[in-house]
């Protein structure tokens, strides 16, 4: 005979004012098995917790139904007071009266009528309630970091400072990211090259880290604590390991027309090269779409010259797999293509640029060493203006809905520098707002408005015509004076909005994690779980989540690292016993559940039947490894003979709580 | 402020003026600009204010080429063009009020002027 408890919560007024808690505690009080019905001020509370523990052995339940918050609140304090007073804490449902109910309804009749419902139903569910036990998974020691920029070699360097393996899988020949391609960082304005190698070198040096360069990640299988990841590293047509990056095979290289994507195409690099002078791991790379030899079979300089032998031109792609306890996503950003915004003239005119373009033409080891030129004609621009949010605060299809939050400040940068370094040249900046917020952010753009006296104006640039003399016809607001302007510019760098990289959406559906309309990863809580995904056992770095500066992508990548070793630390970590299982009788062995499992929980076997006329047959069932299953139900509601069913969520306990509803 | 002057305006333009983020571009982009007294940012700005009356008396609205360079390239899909319209629309439509008097004609008419533009002129502003 069941012996059940209801607890009844008034969470303040939160409940209380909407819901008649002592008419829900007197009407369950009278469910068939109820021996016990209360009502109490904080039922989560210390005393609200030992009423129940108290009712538990004084009573001796059987089962508990608390009416309350939503279980995602307290499911678990009361499960854990449940285990402390000797009753397995699966015996405990919850009844959600405040989310779905007092939260939502205003007339108290009606909500106190639904919340009785609501306790009737858990009622029913408990008697069918079974005690269950966890069972423990072991956690593999080693991490994986997707993304190797700034956000992934930082994360990679803390979880290997604490002692665990990592690897990090790099699509690009070389780590370092976009910050590699950086020039100076704001608002200190030290050289982002200079504080970001040494990383990339210790990285490539702590003997805990592996770096896949030019691979990606092929498939993600398995679940917290015990992911199973397939990396394809790319045929890169160069041996790794016998690769010396001396260089002499890019310089020898017949072919030297390659757009060079380290410097946004503004100048060229051979079929074989090494990104940039620092590149880790400083290893060649063949491009096959401009290599002569992989084309027309006529070349091959590169193997001649090569003293170590490193040249393979028949490499193919090869996988690896390896285990993983945690995952950390640090895919990064892209600036947005401004082939839609013809208003600008991008791609009429050399001479209009984007930001992380004009940061490659300032760079010493840029197209120009460092000299800033005009792409046209190399000649020294004498007016430049910079148009702020292309792309961004968009309302259209165009652009983007967000603010990409980096270009005020890196516009105030450039803006700074050009005038530090050729002070005969004029800055105009037009802005719709200037956004600072952020340690000596306002103070480091003050600074280009009154020591450097660039010109900021109010307004947005509303066409952009190259002219036939070279020059370019900016015609822009000036909304504080309330006139058009005109400005006769030798240059126009436009702050391109940012967005997520595009490798991010696919490896989203590879992880089950969420991302939200801009493709960017959703946190778990917005403010309260920041860089962790919904999805246990993967974190979030940097940019992939949302815009980012570089101070804000480091604090991150570390919080992500912090949470990926507190994961690493354990030995086990605790499955959910609400998992599915097969009447083996009943399965006829359709693959329906194997096919929908997002988790590969499911396999068949073989297996031996005992026949009624005692003969005996082999039959193909299903079997589900409790320790990969997630609990979803795709497997219950896709079985077509009833053989699936899922603990603590039986079918016949569902049909319970619809009964219940229904009375 | 005439409310139901703004409510009409609102209505026939179909804009919602609140999606402004006051960025000019607009009045960047608008060839006409020189010759309105008025700019498509300021007519988005005094519709919201609901100073509709001021705008209506304005020369600014026959200005307007509807060219829609604004609506083309307005970030937040605010579609000015559309606000300088529907303010023509009202101020051409108030009843008994007639942009152009036939009597009006002989006096403008020049030997240049085609025929047509005539024509059009009477369709357009008579009643």
């Amino acid at each position: 005979m069941q012996r059940i408890g209801v607890f009844v919560c008034h969470c303040g007024t939160n409940i209380a004012a909407t819901v008649d808690v002592k008419a829900v505690a007197e009407a369950l009080g009278h469910e068939p098995g109820v021996v016990i019905s209360q009502e109490y001020q904080y039922m989560c509370s210390e005393s609200g917790q030992e009423l129940v523990k108290n009712a538990i052995k004084e009573q001796k339940l059987t089962g508990v139904v608390i009416c309350s918050c939503s279980p995602r609140m307290h499911e678990n304090t009361f499960r854990k007071a449940a285990a402390s007073a000797g009753l397995n804490p699966y015996l405990v449902e919850i009844a959600n009266i405040r989310e779905q109910c007092s939260w939502i309804h205003k007339d108290i009749a009606t909500a106190t009528e639904k919340a009785i419902i609501l306790g009737r139903t858990a009622v029913a569910k408990v008697h069918l309630n079974t005690p269950l036990t966890s069972m423990e998974s072991p956690v593999v020691k080693r991490a994986l970091v997707i993304g190797g920029g700034i956000a992934g070699i930082q994360t990679a360097l803390d979880i290997a400072e604490a002692g665990f393996d990592v690897d990090i899988v790099e699509k690009n020949p070389t780590i370092g990211g976009k910050m590699a391609q950086i020039d100076k960082t704001f608002p200190t304005l030290d050289c982002a090259a200079c504080i970001l190698t040494p990383k990339m070198v210790e990285a490539s040096q702590n003997e805990r880290i592996t770096i896949h360069s030019f691979s990606e990640v092929a498939d993600v299988k398995g679940f917290v604590g015990n992911f199973t990841v397939k990396i394809k590293k790319k045929a890169r047509f160069v041996d790794e390991t016998k690769c010396t990056g001396c260089g002499l095979c890019t310089e020898k290289c017949p072919m030297k027309k390659v757009p060079n994507e380290f410097n946004m195409g503004l100048d060229n690099r051979s079929a074989i090269y090494i990104p940039f002078a620092q590149a880790v791991p400083k290893v060649a790379t063949i491009d096959p779409n401009y290599c002569m030899m992989m084309k027309s079979g006529k070349c091959g300089v590169c193997s001649k010259v090569c003293s170590a032998g490193a040249i393979d031109y028949k490499q193919q792609d090869t996988f690896i797999e390896q285990q993983y306890g945690a995952i950390v996503v640090a895919t990064g950003f892209n600036p947005i293509k401004l082939d839609k915004y013809d208003e600008f003239a991008y791609n009429q005119c050399p001479d209009v640029v984007t930001s992380l373009e004009l940061e490659r033409l300032m760079n010493a080891a840029g197209p120009n060493g460092g000299t800033l030129l005009r792409p046209s004609d190399k000649s020294h621009p004498h007016t430049i203006v910079f148009v702020q949010c292309v792309g961004s605060r968009c309302d259209d299809e165009k652009g983007k809905p967000y603010c990409s939050k980096i270009c005020c400040m890196y516009t105030a940068k450039h803006a700074m520098l050009i005038r530090e370094k050729y002070p005969d040249t004029e800055v105009y900046v037009f802005y719709i707002d200037v956004r600072t917020p952020g340690k000596n952010f306002d103070e480091f753009y003050r600074r280009a408005v009154e020591q450097y006296n660039v010109h900021y104006i109010k307004g947005m640039v509303g066409k952009v015509t190259p002219k036939s003399d070279g020059k370019i016809d900016v015609q822009a607001s000036d909304l504080l004076a309330g006139e058009q302007l005109h400005i006769n510019a030798d240059m126009v760098v436009l702050a391109a909005a940012i967005e997520p990289d595009k490798t991010a959406r696919p490896l989203a559906t590879m992880l089950t994690t969420q991302m939200d309309t801009n493709d960017f990863f959703t946190e778990a809580h917005p403010k309260l779980r920041p860089v962790e995904s919904a999805t246990a056992g993967i974190f979030l770095s940097g940019a992939c989540q949302g815009p980012k500066d570089i101070p804000e992508t480091v604090a991150q990548a570390s919080a992500a690292a912090a949470k990926a070793i507190g994961l690493l630390c354990k030995n086990s970590i605790t499955c959910n016993p609400c998992v599915a299982h097969s009447d083996e009788l009943m399965c006829n062995g359709c693959s329906s559940c194997e096919k929908v499992c997002p988790y590969g929980a499911i396999t068949y076997v073989d297996k031996e039947f005992r026949m009624p006329d005692r003969s005996t047959k082999v039959r193909r069932v299903a079997s589900v490894n409790p320790a990969v299953c997630q609990g979803c139900g795709a497997c219950t509601v896709a079985c077509p003979s009833g053989a699936m069913d899922l603990s603590g969520f039986s079918n016949s306990q569902i049909m319970a709580e619809v009964d219940a509803i229904c009375k | 402020m005439n409310k139901n002057l703004k409510e009409q305006v609102l209505r026939s333009s179909g804009v919602n003026v609140l999606k402004c983020m006051r960025c000019g571009k607009c009045s960047a982009t608008c060839p006409s600009y020189d010759e309105m007294e008025y700019h498509p940012h300021q007519f988005v700005y005094m519709v919201e204010k609901g100073d509709i009356e001021t705008l209506m008396k304005s020369e600014s609205i026959y200005k307007c080429l509807t060219c829609f360079a604004c609506v083309d390239r307005c970030p937040r899909g605010v579609e000015p063009a559309r606000v300088v319209e529907a303010v023509r629309l009202a101020a051409v439509r108030q009843q008994g009020g007639n942009r152009l008097e036939p009597s009006d004609i002989p006096a403008l008419l020049d030997e240049d002027l085609p025929q047509q533009a005539i024509v059009t002129a009477m369709r357009k502003y008579a009643k």
